[in-house]
């Protein structure tokens, strides 16, 4: 029973940091069709900039935090206008390079100016200190991870469902032509959406950092569960991705707990049998 | 005859830089394994259009098989050559029956798990594998029982170059034969070829296995020569590598992989020795450089620039 419920919190608490990052991934698949391989980058480019405010700057967690995620966004922006903007339009292929690309220029960046160690986000001592549950104690990190886990989800809910912007996003990505003859700025949503999702996988990142730790390689090696989520919950589903984070987060938690050994292996063979029997995703819309 | 010119002037400039170049003759041969590797990709990507992130894989099956039967078995270097082929082949043709279902964003990310389960089996099986130390102890007979493997590396380029105009010239064959044809056809309209009666799926496993089998050879030459395999032959880094080698050369024509292969070595080589710490981001630039504005890769120069007329335009 205590093993099942630490694979629950754990698990739950994997699965929200996965969430973050990948449904700005999921979103912008979604809507531009473009397979992002970049997108862990703004995490690292979160988690980074977190460290240098704190760390080198000597800012307190929070701010940092905020900070970090804020320049993430400020870098995204422009970026989209840039580059992003040119990729909709190649084929999957080119985007897959071009993406590459990019991403081994952020490894690279952030190689030059942060160096290639872990680059730590120092927690404050609330954020050290434990919980009792009853049947274990919890970092208090966890719950604030869970917690601004499911923040974001009824935010993101409620920014889609409930405003104007969410609407014509929603609009966008059923019809890019129809949605701009209705005279939806469809350029301006693109780039809010993407500012949006490259801003929470920086949140993700730097929230995330205890989990998944940054460093320069940070987009590389964790790409293939970012794209898993995505590939899982069905491209431009939000619920998709939150079921497809949280069931992946259980299962690989459950996996290292059950068959350390295996774990990865178990984990990459479910899916893709998972992805052999529903190619399209939990949720995703038949192409 | 004359389709022969670029790969033979390739051929030429391969001995040309054997004599140019004797102490150089490891990175020669690396550029040459890579040529096999990024030729499979060709044939799976460039012919049958499946974009794929994984050939590492079956790269990786290959060179681990090769090291494993010369350690354990018969240390004939031919010899593990089939072995390997036949265990690139097996992977392929296994992980294929599922990847090939799937399409676009998913079949991509499928290639890279199967890449990524490779990887972990062979980390996790240290007994067998090595682990992260790699398997070390791998010591070849001579080649056809004449040539010795040397300190220097000659008998590894030539036996390299040999091996990479085989199945250059195999894949000359095949891509020129009905089947290749058909993959052709399939890569252009799936619709049309299944409408006319082909067996799209079992066409593009059937690729997909033989590009499995190629890629495991490449693997097979790196174990035998470097007489090492490590847990970098079923990295991602290399499936990508392999990936923008052959998009910087050019899809769908056999020689543009071997020019992408040569050019994007060097560049790396270069790159590598003047600022170890960010090649990357050269590779990067170059990646998106390509991307932006050669799409259609190296061997595409020409045409461009006479379609650019009088302007001037550099690469």
């Amino acid at each position: 029973m205590t093993l099942l419920l630490n694979i629950l919190v754990d698990g739950v608490a994997y699965g929200m940091i996965l969430f973050m990052i990948s449904v700005g991934l999921s979103v912008t698949m979604g809507l531009m069709r473009v397979v992002n391989l970049a997108h862990g980058g703004f995490a690292l480019l979160g988690g980074t900039f977190a460290h240098w405010f704190a760390a080198d700057l000597g800012l307190p967690f929070w701010p940092a935090a905020v900070l970090g995620v804020a320049a993430t966004v400020a870098l995204s922006l422009p970026l989209e206008r840039v580059i992003y903007r040119r990729i909709y339009g190649f084929t999957d292929l080119q985007q897959v390079l071009a993406t590459i690309g990019l991403t081994f220029l952020m490894i690279a960046s952030v190689n030059l100016w942060q160096g290639s160690s872990l680059l730590s986000i120092p927690l404050p001592e609330s954020l050290k200190a434990s919980v009792d549950l009853g049947f274990r104690t919890l970092p208090v990190h966890r719950l604030v991870v869970i917690v601004a886990g499911a923040a974001v989800v009824l935010g993101l809910w409620a920014l889609l469902e409930r405003t104007r912007f969410g609407m014509r996003l929603r609009a966008a990505v059923d019809n890019r032509g129809t949605a701009s003859a209705h005279g939806i700025n469809t350029d301006l949503i693109f780039m809010l959406a993407f500012g949006l999702g490259a801003g929470l996988a920086a949140l993700g990142g730097v929230l995330g950092a205890e989990i998944l730790p940054i460093d320069a390689y940070y987009p590389l090696r964790y790409m293939v569960l970012f794209l898993i989520v995505v590939a899982v919950g069905g491209m431009g589903s939000i619920a998709g991705s939150f079921a497809a984070a949280i069931g992946l987060g259980l299962l690989e938690t459950a996996a290292r707990y059950l068959v350390p050994d295996f774990a990865t292996i178990a984990f990459f063979a479910l899916v893709i049998l998972l992805l052999a029997l529903r190619p399209n995703g939990l949720m995703g819309r038949v192409a | 005859m004359k389709s022969w010119l670029p790969p033979l002037a390739l051929l030429a400039l391969a001995v040309v830089l054997y004599f140019a170049l004797p102490y150089n003759l490891a990175f020669l041969t690396r550029i040459l394994i890579m040529a096999v590797l990024v030729l499979s990709l060709d044939l799976v990507l460039g012919y049958a259009g499946i974009a794929t992130l994984g050939q590492a894989a079956f790269y990786g099956a290959g060179a681990y098989a090769a090291g494993l039967f010369a350690i354990h078995a018969w240390a004939d270097p031919l010899a593990g050559l089939v072995v390997a082929g036949v265990a690139g082949a097996a992977l392929a043709f296994i992980s294929g029956l599922v990847v090939l279902r799937t399409h676009g964003l998913t079949l991509i990310m499928l290639t890279i798990a199967v890449a990524s389960i490779c990887h972990e089996i062979a980390n996790k099986a240290r007994d067998v594998t090595g682990g992260a130390d790699g398997l070390r102890g791998i010591r070849m007979e001579p080649v056809l029982g004449l040539f010795e493997f040397d300190f220097v590396g000659q008998t590894g380029f030539w036996y390299a170059l040999a091996v990479l105009a085989a199945v250059f010239t195999f894949l000359t064959l095949l891509t020129r034969a009905p089947f290749g044809l058909s993959l052709r056809g399939i890569h252009e309209s799936p619709e049309r070829m299944a409408a006319i009666g082909t067996s799209v799926y079992w066409r593009r496993v059937a690729a997909y296995t033989i590009g499995g089998a190629i890629a495991g050879i490449a693997g097979a030459l790196s174990a035998q020569v470097t007489q090492l395999v490590s847990l970098e032959s079923f990295s991602f880094t290399l499936s990508a590598e392999a990936l923008i080698m052959l998009i910087l050369g050019g899809t769908g024509r056999l020689y543009g992989a071997v020019l992408g292969t040569l050019i994007f070595m060097w560049v790396h080589h270069w790159a590598a020795a003047n600022d170890p710490f960010n090649w990357l981001f050269v590779i990067g630039a170059l990646v998106l450089a390509v991307v932006f504005f050669l799409p259609r890769g190296i061997i595409a120069v020409p045409t461009a620039l006479k379609r650019l007329g009088g302007r001037n335009a550099g690469s």
